[in-house]
């Protein structure tokens, strides 16, 4: 049967005929690789457009609606080299993009009316000292509002509304003061321009919205990186299912285009999609993405496979059931719907720092107006001094102290391979003092691998390399990796469920189970040194080898949990696995605590406990049966293999095959955490100085410009320092 | 000084043109790749046209 692949759940109709699909691309890097592409698609006749993004490293296609099989836009990108599939935002990425042009839009208009109130500003305060009419100063002060006011109502609305969801919530947070600041230094000065007075204070205001704009758009803008990232290695992942069309007709579509009743073909060494249940075949499943254990499970028709398990050795006929149908399944979402609730509200380092400084703040204001009011000021002088207070203390370098330690964080630990999900996980990280490990698919390689390579011949690991290509079996497959085979062998015949054979040179050849190969005492001996690899032989005439084949260790890791032991962290192996296994990982590794066959309750429980005990833990993990305790973690982080739930559970997602992404992510928190109070200090010991000439009455608009733009500047200077880090080697 | 009357509106005519010159450039997409922008500043080849956003929205499905 042959599988036709069908991609229209992907397609937008544009109208008037065009057809438009994005598509993710792996292995962009340059401006070559750019023009190579939209060469190459552009050839195809009836493509009307094909636009390379490179920051998303994604391909925008549009053509003639009805000529072209979307399917053939892959075929020649991996004809140029690439790897591609189709590519659907989630709803999340959509919104996320959408503010972050809004965020854009705001800082334009800011940014446009700071350039022409200032414009209008500075010849006002060198005019105060010199012969400037007081018409004219009226007339610029006017103006300065008719530009100012409907800039800061536009631009201030992300302020406005954060602020007045927080009051009603019965919060304060950073935009309150903002917001407060910003209001009242634009009444008071139509008030003042009424009045026909001196000094406005119109720049200040825009100006503070400008700065803190930047700091917002900064933020976002990493967020929003990162998850196009995170989606495009979603959708590389490439979650097909082979779904029965017809009788015997077979289509491959994306698994968000199956539906529950469909029925769906599960062959030997696919990863299965979709949750569903066996209505005919039978086979071994390998559930250690779900369950954290690595011994395979037999299935036959009844049994319930989960999306995620991987298939071992025969063809399986699946219905697909709806997603909480399964007992685990139900079982993990409600542990994780508890975990989410119970995970006590982070508060943020800038909400901490606002819940001190607002009440600070307004008191100080309040107390300058009674403080006048006594000296025998009159009401107004006392009400314009206390409101230059509030000005002057507008948290501007406050509210860039985070944001930007934060994108500059986030961009250098993006360049080690550590993908933020959520802005305050930096803050989390950096606190930490244990770390629990996952053991399947964290500690150790998510693929299978030959782990006594060294003890055969090259010419033979390559033989039988090529050989395996001809089995579909996911230790075969492991062996063709390893062995970096390309090309197979001509005349191969596979017999199912015990191996390979052909002829080579007159020779016959076989790979496969032991017995298959009459290689049991090669077996035996390698099985008894270590009872928890999986043996493959391979036979070329009177020759025997045998491989072992088991999910290896990470290469670093020893050196990983070496230095997280150093930093002061502590380290425990909490997993699903059963206890040999955990245990040979936990000597190799060096670490004294480990649990073995531990079910996601107890994983929650055992977090729990050392919550009590005051440790802040991070938990590593990548099974579905983690995901819960990745929510009751104070942080958590899973690698990019991880199952769906998983991923979207955690705080960091961290790339590739090493673990040093795991100490990168610790160093640079702590690291970021340290300047983001340095910041912090710095914003308050300003206003430590500015304050009092505030409270005395000697601010002019003048110098709230210079000291709010001085300080930002200073704070952003300081931010910088978050990038170097010096590289340790693991 | 009775030049300032027009001469200030006619600044911030001009300024009021930049900002719609920002906002056009921004619906247009022209911030969507800034990485790739900066790379097609020095390819040689012909330019090809900005790609018209796309709503995601599920009923523009068939």
């Amino acid at each position: 049967m042959q599988a036709t692949r069908d991609f229209s759940h992907y397609v937008k109709h544009l109208g008037s005929g065009v057809a438009h699909i994005d598509l993710a691309v792996e292995g962009i890097s340059c401006a070559g690789c750019v023009s190579k592409i939209e060469r190459g698609l552009s050839a195809i006749p009836d493509v009307t457009l094909a636009r390379v993004n490179l920051t998303d490293r994604r391909v925008a296609l549009e053509w003639k609606e009805g000529a072209l099989d979307p399917a053939r836009f892959i075929d020649c990108l991996v004809e140029l080299g690439y790897k591609a599939y189709p590519f659907e935002a989630v709803t999340a990425e959509a919104a996320e993009a959408e503010n972050s042009r809004f965020l854009l839009r705001c800082l334009g208009v800011a940014a446009f009316a700071t350039m022409n109130v200032m414009m209008l500003s500075i010849p006002v305060w060198s005019g105060n000292v010199s012969d400037m009419l007081p018409e004219q100063r009226d007339f610029f002060h006017w103006i300065s509002a008719l530009i100012a006011l409907p800039a800061a109502a536009y631009a201030g609305q992300p302020f406005f509304r954060s602020a007045f969801n927080a009051l009603r919530s019965g919060n304060v947070n950073m935009d309150v003061p903002i917001s407060i600041g910003v209001i009242l230094a634009l009444a008071t000065s139509i008030v003042e321009t009424i009045g026909h007075a001196e000094h406005a204070y119109f720049d200040a205001a825009i100006m503070l919205l400008t700065f803190l704009l930047i700091g917002r758009y900064l933020e976002q803008n990493m967020q929003r990186r990162t998850r196009a990232v995170a989606g495009n290695l979603a959708a590389l992942k490439a979650e097909t299912a082979t779904k029965f069309v017809g009788p015997d007709e077979i289509s491959v579509v994306p698994a968000a285009a199956v539906k529950a009743g469909d029925i769906v073909l599960l062959r030997p060494g696919e990863r299965s999609a979709i949750d569903g249940t066996v209505i005919d075949g039978r086979s071994e499943i390998d559930q250690s993405l779900i369950t954290g254990e690595t011994s395979h499970a037999a299935v036959k028709p009844g049994s319930a496979v989960y999306a995620g398990s991987l298939n071992i050795s025969g063809s399986l006929r699946m219905r697909v059931s709806a997603a909480s149908e399964g007992t685990l399944l139900a079982d993990i979402q409600r542990l994780l719907d508890h975990a989410v609730q119970v995970r006590s509200r982070y508060v943020q380092l800038a909400d901490r720092a606002s819940r001190l400084y607002a009440p600070v703040v307004h008191a100080t204001a309040f107390l300058t107006m009674i403080g006048w009011l006594i000296a025998g000021a009159s009401v107004h002088d006392a009400i314009i001094t206390a409101i230059a207070v509030l000005i002057i203390t507008c948290p501007c370098a406050l509210g860039l102290a985070i944001p930007t330690v934060q994108t500059v964080a986030s961009g250098a630990m993006f360049r080690a391979g550590v993908l933020l999900n959520s802005g305050d996980a930096i803050e989390r990280v950096a606190e930490i003092d244990r770390i629990i490990f996952d053991k399947t698919g964290t500690l150790t390689l998510p693929e299978l691998d030959v782990v006594n390579s060294a003890a055969v011949p090259a010419d033979v690991f390559e033989l039988a390399g090529r050989l395996a290509l001809a089995s579909h079996h996911p230790v075969a497959s492991a062996l063709a990796r390893a062995a970096g085979a390309k090309s197979p062998l001509p005349g191969i015949t596979e017999q199912p469920g015990q191996g390979v054979r052909g002829v080579l040179k007159g020779e016959e050849v076989r790979l496969g189970s032991p017995t298959f190969c009459k290689a049991d005492d090669l077996a035996n001996e390698l099985l008894s040194r270590d009872p928890e690899v999986s043996v493959v032989a391979f036979a070329r005439g009177e020759k025997r080898y045998v491989f072992a084949v088991c999910q290896s260790l990470r290469p670093d890791a020893r050196a990983v949990i070496a230095a997280l032991q150093k930093r002061g962290v502590a380290v425990e192996i909490v997993s699903g696995d059963r206890e040999p296994a955990v245990r040979a990982a936990a000597e190799m590794l060096q670490i004294p605590e480990w649990r073995a066959g531990v079910t996601p309750a107890d994983k929650i429980a055992r977090i729990g406990e050392l919550k009590r005990q005051g440790f802040k833990v991070m938990m590593v993990g990548d099974g579905l049966n983690d995901a819960p305790s990745l929510a009751a973690a104070h942080v958590s982080m899973s690698p990019i293999s991880a199952a769906h739930l998983s991923q979207a559970t955690a705080d960091l997602v961290f790339l590739g095959n090493r673990l040093a992404p795991v100490i990168a992510a610790v160093d640079h928190s702590r690291k970021a955490l340290r300047l983001m109070r340095q910041n912090l200090y710095l914003a308050v010991g300003y206003n430590c100085l500015a304050v009092p000439i505030a409270i005395l009455g000697f601010v002019t608009p003048l110098i709230a410009a210079a000291a709010m733009s001085g300080s930002s500047i200073l704070v952003m200077l300081n931010a910088l320092r978050a990038r170097p880090l010096p590289q340790e080697n693991l | 000084m009775e030049v300032i009357v027009f001469l200030v509106p006619l600044a911030l005519l001009l300024g009021l043109f930049g900002l719609l010159g920002f906002l056009w450039s921004l619906k247009n997409g022209q911030y969507d790749d800034l990485e790739g922008a900066a790379w097609r500043a020095i390819s040689d080849d012909d330019e090809t046209q900005a790609p018209r956003r796309v709503e995601l929205r599920s009923e523009s499905r068939p």
